[in-house]
């Protein structure tokens, strides 16, 4: 049973992907298909981060140490999605204009941000594997920290797109805010034991 | 074009409303020489604009509404069809129906692009009535009626270009704003005009959010020979059918030239005033958006690129990224409006 549960949920990180090709197959993207791929990976992407940051609480809450076995995938399918986002950007909005896209990403501080979160996210990803983790021991936590940073710059690119009602960035930037605040309040209770 | 400033006309220039309401007999003289003159092959044609069916583009039947109030199927009777030639008209693909009615921006409704469409069930255009305030010797409350009764619809085919650079063709239905503005006597102190659109928190969901940051109702502006020029539109419908709620029922704005926030929907007001008005978009983010907001290749929007745009519909794979042109196009009907000023100061 307990051997299923990592295939399931394999399976449902890859469904909002599914209907995102099936939208695309069946040209049912709205007259600005570009905009909606954009906009539907960047808030899939935020929500995989949200969601694999709070398995470690979760397992704390609950003592299920099940939680904390698909964390790395989950953050793993948060740089899926990141990367499918970069791309869309890339391939259909600046089309391989590579000067263009240097430009945006200095230029345009919402991009700076966004584009800085998606390093960090692949980062991590790269040195996701067990023999990096060994490779980098005391490092490897410090370096993984960050994803708190890349959350918190996900939520500001956000917010800097958003024109008249910040209302998806209040609702992301509070979940990400109440596992923040979880984190650290945890590490002060455990320093003073 | 000559296009006079306002400082230029004489409050005597302006034509009286007297004239004004006899220049349908007034036409009519001339058009019984004309058409005296006029080989009677010319008369199907005529009969034909008249009954409404040469317009250029009309609402899929089965999309079709069922008018505001009865009054508006007799208005809607008689629209005269587009002309062939710019600037009224363009030959660019239309953006389809379905499109233009169901990809909006209207944030009283909700923040993104269907919910407009999907929001505004409960939403009425009729009974409307529109304020008039301010620098104008005609002030009052006038009820839509009255408002269009003197104005004969004609089809316009503009191109609007949104400030998010994605840009659509649409055939609309309405009148020049100028007639209407004659209509109520501006005064010499008149040099901008300011329209407002409808708050209702009952049946406009996005009134009510709790995370909106903008200060209703939403306002917007136009200096005086902006709003005088032909090319400005007061809208009430759109592919020859009256305006759902989501593009702006029942009275809206069309100035072409600009990026399409300025084109208020929904209007309850308008006011003549001296001074440049504040306008939603200035109030909230002034680096932003300025209050000519004239189409301008040159000047980027400080989060995104305006030198080209999205002719909509796209695919994916078929993707029209155009390039923006200067005053979305229109630069040889307005740009003397703007002569001598810095476009990249007064963005």
């Amino acid at each position: 049973m307990r051997k299923l549960i990592k295939p399931l949920v394999f399976v449902l990180a890859l469904v909002p992907f599914a209907i995102l090709l099936l939208r695309i197959f069946q040209n049912n993207l709205g007259p600005d298909p570009v905009q909606e791929l954009s906009l539907e990976t960047g808030e899939w992407t935020l929500r995989f981060l949200i969601i694999a940051l709070a398995m470690t609480p979760l397992r704390r809450i609950t003592a299920q140490v099940e939680f904390t076995r698909h964390r790395r995938m989950l953050g793993l399918f948060a740089l899926f999605y990141a990367t499918l986002h970069l791309a869309v950007w890339l391939v259909f909005l600046l089309e391989f204009r590579w000067v263009a896209m240097a430009e945006e990403i200095f230029e345009r501080p919402y991009i700076t941000v966004g584009f800085s979160a998606y390093l960090i996210l692949l980062a991590l990803g790269l040195t996701s594997p067990r023999v990096m983790v060994r490779k980098l021991g005391k490092n490897w936590k410090r370096l993984h920290k960050l994803v708190y940073v890349a959350a918190v710059l996900g939520v500001v690119h956000l917010l800097w797109i958003l024109r008249l009602d910040i209302g998806p960035a209040v609702f992301y930037g509070a979940l990400v805010a109440l596992l923040l605040g979880y984190r650290a309040w945890f590490s002060l209770k455990s320093r003073r034991v | 074009m000559l296009i006079k400033k306002p400082s230029d006309i004489k409050p005597s220039e302006i034509t009286p409303e007297s004239v004004y309401r006899n220049r349908r007999q007034f036409i009519g003289d001339g058009s019984k020489f004309l058409l005296g003159a006029a080989a009677a092959s010319a008369m199907p044609s005529l009969a034909n604009a008249q009954t409404g069916d040469s317009l250029k583009a009309r609402a899929p039947v089965t999309m079709q509404r069922t008018p505001p109030a009865a009054w508006w199927a007799d208005k809607f009777a008689d629209i005269k069809p587009a002309p062939d030639s710019e600037p009224f008209y363009t030959g660019e693909a239309l953006t389809p129906y379905e499109d233009v009615t169901q990809y909006n921006n209207f944030y009283e409704f909700g923040m993104n692009k269907g919910d407009p469409s999907s929001n505004s069930g409960s939403y009425k255009a009729d009974p409307w009535s529109v304020e008039i305030t301010g620098e104008v010797a005609k002030p009052g409350t006038y009820n839509l009626e009255d408002i269009l009764k003197p104005h004969d619809l004609e089809e316009r085919i503009y191109r609007l270009r949104c400030v998010e650079a994605w840009s659509m063709v649409i055939p609309w239905v309405g009148f020049p704003l100028a007639d209407l503005i004659k209509r109520f006597e501006p005064t010499s102190k008149a040099k901008f005009v300011e329209f407002e659109t409808l708050v209702d928190a009952e049946t406009m969901p996005g009134i009510r959010s709790r995370f909106s940051i903008v200060d209703w109702p939403y306002r917007e502006g136009l200096r005086m020979d902006e709003a005088m020029n032909p090319l400005t539109l007061m809208a009430v419908g759109v592919y020859g059918d009256y305006l759902p709620p989501q593009n702006g029922a029942p009275l809206r704005l069309i100035v072409p030239w600009k990026y399409g926030f300025k084109s208020i929907k929904a209007i309850v007001k308008i006011n003549f005033r001296e001074t440049m008005p504040n306008t939603t978009w200035v109030d909230l983010q002034s680096q932003e958006y300025g209050f000519y907001a004239n189409v301008n290749p040159d000047v980027h929007h400080p989060r995104w690129r305006q030198d080209t745009e999205r002719r909509l519909p796209q695919t994916l794979f078929s993707r029209s990224r155009i390039a923006t042109r200067p005053f979305n196009g229109y630069g040889e009907q307005v740009a003397s409006m703007y002569e001598g000023m810095d476009l990249s100061r007064y963005y």
